[in-house]
């Protein structure tokens, strides 16, 4: 009930059986000041975490080199891994779902590649493909087993989060007696979705920028005259894609709608008609395709795949996701603030890293960031529904 | 007539055609909308969204489907001042409305897709005075409008509010039909008490049941 309405109730009334209608203004029709119009804004955090963490570093790191080309590209890097499994995590947690099986699934699917490329031999277009296609399967099997027994997804994908680490390490060591498998570089030479995941972009556009040196080059060895950032990897063209996939899908199409109605309340979206399983089990998928994608970059960045590749991934995802604004409850939430969570998370690591502060405080300082995120997204969460 | 349970006798038509509903959906498809207590509403969605969920308009921009927001923002305030409600804006959340607009909202969304029916269950039963003026005040312009409203209440002053016709049930068991003026506000009230006399609980609450 509204409290403010009680003073006013007897002649309200009056006035509202005479003109059927109500007379008086209501207080919730005013006009909300800018501010806490842009409060409600799920990217509000993340915006004003990343001009704050850029200020800062500003001060503290910009003698390093943290902001050379080599610098940014560093952080860049960094940032657009987050933002890959961010977009994934962001979407399921809109729709009301987890999935902590995120790293494993990063674990798993690149030693898939390693095992399909290098150990077996085959084409390496070949061992992605199939790759992805068992970790999407993967990601809808997270998602049946969600919705056909009701159980909460944070329950399933942890089962799932050891399922997949265990045969990480099971199957590398039962195939090749090791659990690094190497030489995926190699076996990708001349690939072509290979260098969908491992090459590099603009690179002619980065030797011009050397050439007239805008950005540093190499003085001396074998790259003399080459610049130190020769292109920009296919992990950020990746991220970018998908933030932008994710973003559209979510505002932009009746399936975003739908993306909302089934986290904000699955039963209220089921009696409109939305197909609530569906919705999930495909964002369970979509997650499953974006840990893949990362994995794939990943073994194509450093060659070879490990066993513990991938461990924590799945809880930095959802704290960019938090950060970015999203409710854990579900039903609320953006991409851009998620991506812009994951750019917070890439700058800080790397930042504190630069600035030669103990590596160990950023677990810290990630800790912090997430308890602020969350106080600072139930007090939004009831400026937007009223509650008290 | 919602659709959920099967009639064990009689007959319904719509339309002068006979009708026989498996599920509600097959209700929804002649026309006839059930808006629940449990509201099909999404409280951290805007109102706008929440009018077209399940029915979004699209438009086509390079051949994908699009949600087409400034279509639905348009027709939703449309919608909401025809009802005699004042929004903020179309991306206002439900949950800031209240349980009166929530059921104003519900009721002309119903409406806006084409809704020959309406069976409202017990819409005012947990709204405050102003609010429940409010939904009456809704029901009657949906009345206005040529769509017939089947009305559930335990309230006689909100039945005779509104109501032409009124049809006491008591187990699956009709009590009596009557049309307005064919019955007075005593008789029904009574009617509606399972026949009992009320007078005197009336006499001890100083007739303002």
């Amino acid at each position: 009930m509204n409290k403010s309405s009680a003073p006013f109730l007897c002649k309200d009334y009056r006035v509202n059986l005479m003109n059927n209608k109500l007379s008086i203004p209501d207080e919730r029709v005013k006009e909300m000041s800018a501010f806490r119009n842009s409060l409600i804004r799920p990217e509000l955090g993340g915006i004003i975490g990343t001009i704050v963490v850029f200020i800062i570093f500003i001060f503290l790191a910009s003698d390093s080199g943290m902001f050379s080309s080599q610098g940014v590209l560093n952080w860049s890097i960094v940032s657009a891994q987050f933002m890959i499994i961010a977009v994934g995590a962001c979407l399921l947690m809109i729709a009301g779902e987890f999935d902590l099986s995120v790293g494993s699934m990063i674990g798993f699917a690149g030693m898939l590649i390693a095992i399909f490329g290098v150990t077996f031999g085959w084409p390496m277009w070949m061992a992605i493909l199939l790759t992805f296609a068992i970790c999407i399967a993967i990601g809808a099997l997270n998602g049946f087993i969600c919705i056909r027994t009701g159980l909460p997804s944070f329950i399933v994908t942890l089962a799932f989060l050891f399922i997949l680490r265990g045969f990480t390490i099971f199957l590398p060591q039962t195939i090749e007696r090791k659990t690094i498998i190497g030489g995926i570089r190699e076996a990708a030479e001349g690939d072509w979705l290979g260098a969908v995941f491992g090459e590099k972009l603009f690179m002619g556009f980065f030797q011009y920028l050397g050439d007239l040196g805008i950005i540093s080059v190499f003085s001396r060895g074998t790259r003399a005259g080459e610049p130190i950032v020769n292109g920009i990897p296919m992990l950020i063209v990746w991220a970018l894609i998908l933030v932008a996939f994710g973003h559209i899908l979510l505002t932009k199409t009746r399936f975003g709608n739908w993306i909302f109605a089934s986290g904000g309340d699955a039963e209220a979206a089921r009696n409109s008609g939305v197909p609530v399983n569906k919705v999930k089990i495909l964002m369970f998928m979509f997650t499953a395709f974006c840990a893949t994608v990362f994995a794939t970059c990943q073994v194509m960045e450093f060659g070879s795949a490990g066993a513990d590749r991938g461990l924590l991934k799945e809880f930095e995802a959802i704290i960019a996701v938090v950060i970015g604004g999203a409710l854990l409850t579900g039903g609320y939430g953006s991409v851009i603030g998620a991506a812009l969570g994951a750019l917070i998370f890439g700058v800080v690591q790397q930042g504190l890293f630069f600035a030669g502060v103990e590596s160990s405080l950023f677990r810290v300082f990630l800790g912090l960031i997430l308890l602020g995120a969350v106080i600072l997204n139930t007090y939004i969460r009831r400026l937007i529904t009223g509650e008290r | 007539m919602s659709g959920v349970v099967k009639p064990t006798q009689g007959e319904i038509i719509v339309n002068g055609e006979q009708k026989f509903f498996n599920n509600p959906r097959d209700a929804m498809q002649a026309g006839i909308a059930t808006v629940h207590q449990h509201l099909a509403m999404i409280p951290l969605m805007s109102v706008s969204r929440n009018f077209f969920l399940g029915n979004e308009p699209t438009k086509k921009i390079a051949g994908i489907q699009f949600f087409d927001r400034k279509y639905a923002d348009r027709k939703t305030m449309e919608a909401m001042s025809k009802m005699g409600i004042n929004l903020r804006g179309p991306d206002q959340a439900v949950g800031t409305l209240s349980g009166g607009e929530r059921q104003t909202v519900a009721i002309s969304r119903a409406v806006h897709f084409g809704a020959q029916v309406l069976i409202l269950d017990e819409p005012t039963s947990a709204l405050g005075v102003r609010q429940t003026s409010n939904v009456l005040a809704t029901i009657d312009k949906v009345r206005n409008e040529g769509v017939a409203v089947v009305f559930i209440t335990h309230n006689v002053r909100h039945a005779l509010a509104v109501g032409d016709r009124f049809t006491v049930l008591n187990r699956g068991q009709t009590h009596g039909t009557a049309m307005r003026g064919d019955i007075t506000p005593e008789d029904l009230q009574n009617l509606m008490a399972g026949g009992q006399e009320l007078a005197t609980l009336e006499g001890s609450l100083g007739g303002t049941v």
